[in-house]
């Protein structure tokens, strides 16, 4: 089986009815930086949606940590993944830092005081302690993607699926939440299923990269980014990575 | 073949909606039942603030109706039984239907425009902003998680809001009659003399199972909102209709069974 977490095998992705990207497979292995790329509708999130267990794949095989999507796994593989939204998705009835207490509270022993100070310490580390207690209608968008991925990264899980993570941060910020991605990866050895569109981002922390093409209605390319500028027979993948222009690792 | 088509398709929305309706009650009924044996997965906080919502701050409007109510009902029998000289038998009739029908009934219909749209809209608006996606990776089964809080906060406030619709439209009879020549104390001593404790707790009863339907159904329609722009809207507004639908419907069951045993 190998040391995969995300395995996908001849996968078609959509929503029933609407196939969207045909016969995907790849292999995420454990620890690595694994990114999601193509154009804005190609499927990126479709395809994490299947990832997350939220959508059924439409054909093939996806497993989790060798396990599929099912009733029977569906509690297990939940406590191995934490999801940042495109969107947060924080829950707007809740201040930040009871968003990312919520998960420590459900499935943790840990008491009140615990609980908070370790959910401090997860927002420290996303550079947002000072936003505690406001709700997350009172900030901003990047604001709230930085306490999705806290509250994500929360349950210490083996793989965290990020949708965009840095769309919408000021450069310095996202080249932060790079550098937590590669601590975090260095430390845990969490797995990373990044979704982005930032180049310097993708050179920066990605291992491996998946990239989608609606037009074509699958996978076009899969491996290292710098092996892809320089060598992928593709013209329009090698075009996508010299956008811009040598700035690899 | 358009005909075909259409009715084809019909069919299969209605089938997919009721197959819905029912892996919704299924798991409701599960979740609900699953708060006794694990009373620690039970969100407290959700309850209480929904509790607060549909019973504290609903307060002042179903008194106000009860009382309107109470007050219309003794003009409007008082003036049909004044030929008679028997205005004192509305305090008979007000309290016969204020406790047994009107009284549940009117608290429930306000708690579906009140709460049960509420609850829609806030769970239409989780849905929307992918927040129920969030709880259900995070292993929060959203129904679990959303459903019981409100559910038994609706079925808690009814009886409150209930007694208070009820006190409050008798205390509007009397002023009424007062005005009409008839003592209070003689009106509460009718009072007194008509109802009993079976009168008076079946209402109760009802309105409990008012309060659960208003509660269901608001979180049903809230969690099957559509991804689109009048979504939420679309959603509060069916919780409401068919709320008060299914409220007109029990209250016509319950009637049907009461007939049957004889009370
Ligand atoms: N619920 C749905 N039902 C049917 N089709 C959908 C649904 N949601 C999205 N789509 C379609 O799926 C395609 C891929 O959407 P997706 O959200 O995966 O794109 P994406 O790659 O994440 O784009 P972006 O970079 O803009 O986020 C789009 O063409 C969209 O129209
Ligand atoms: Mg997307």
């Amino acid at each position: 089986m190998g040391d995969y977490i995300v395995e996908l095998e001849n996968v078609d992705a959509g929503y029933p009815g609407a196939t969207i990207l045909r016969d995907v497979s790849f292999s995420v292995s454990r620890g690595e930086v694994f990114a999601l790329l193509g154009g804005s509708g190609c499927g990126k999130s479709t395809i994490m949606k299947h990832m997350i267990g939220l959508n059924p794949v439409l054909a093939g095989t996806l497993r989790v940590a060798g396990l599929e999507w099912g009733p029977r796994t569906r509690a297990e593989l939940c406590r191995k993944i934490g999801v940042m939204y495109q969107s947060g998705a924080l829950f707007g009835a809740m201040t930040c830092l009871e968003n990312v207490m919520l998960p420590l509270e459900e499935f943790t022993s840990l008491k009140a005081a615990a609980r908070r100070e370790k959910a401090m310490a997860l927002l420290a580390d996303v550079e947002l302690a000072d936003a505690a207690d406001k709700m997350p209608q009172e900030i901003s968008g990047g604001m709230k993607k930085r306490v999705a991925i806290a509250r994500a990264m929360a349950l210490e899980p083996e793989v965290v699926f990020l949708d965009e993570p840095s769309a919408g941060l000021d450069p310095i910020t996202s080249s932060a939440l790079d550098d937590l991605i590669l601590k975090l990866r260095r430390e845990r050895r969490t797995t990373f299923v990044v979704v982005t569109h930032e180049l310097a981002s993708i050179f920066k922390i990605a291992d491996r990269c998946a990239m989608f093409d609606k037009a074509r209605g699958g996978m076009i390319a899969l491996g290292a980014p710098a092996e892809l500028r320089d060598r992928s027979p593709d013209a329009f993948v090698r075009r996508f990575f010299n956008r811009g222009g040598s700035n690899g690792k | 073949m358009g005909l075909v088509y259409s009715t084809g398709r019909r069919a299969a929305s209605f089938a997919a909606s009721f197959r819905d309706t029912c892996a919704f009650l299924g798991e409701a009924f599960g979740a609900m039942a699953g708060v006794a044996p694990r009373p620690r997965s039970f969100r407290f906080r959700d309850f209480a603030l929904a509790f607060q919502r549909a019973a504290y701050e609903g307060l002042a409007i179903t008194s106000g109706i009860g009382l309107l109510l109470g007050i219309i009902l003794a003009f409007e029998s008082a003036a049909a039984l004044r030929t008679f000289g028997a205005e004192v038998y509305v305090s008979d009739l007000l309290t016969i239907s204020l406790f047994r029908e009107l009284g549940p009934l009117v608290t429930a219909i306000v708690l579906a425009g009140r709460s049960g749209s509420a609850f829609a809209a806030e769970i239409g608006v989780m849905k929307v902003d992918e927040e129920l996606d969030a709880l259900t990776t995070m292993g929060l089964p959203p129904v679990r998680f959303l459903v019981p809080p409100r559910v038994f906060a609706a079925v808690l406030a009814m009886p409150i809001l209930t007694v208070c619709a009820e006190l409050a439209g008798l205390a509007g009879g009397a002023g009424v009659l007062q005005i009409m020549g008839v003592p209070v104390p003689v009106f509460w001593a009718h009072v007194k003399g008509t109802s009993d404790l079976f009168m008076v707790g079946f209402g109760l009863f009802k309105s409990c199972i008012f309060g659960f339907l208003v509660g269901m159904i608001g979180c049903g329609a809230g969690l099957s909102t559509k991804q689109a722009a009048d979504g939420v809207g679309v959603a509060a507004t069916s919780a409401v209709v068919a709320g008060i639908v299914a409220i007109a419907v029990a209250d016509g069951l319950l009637a049907v069974v009461c007939h049957v045993w004889g009370v």
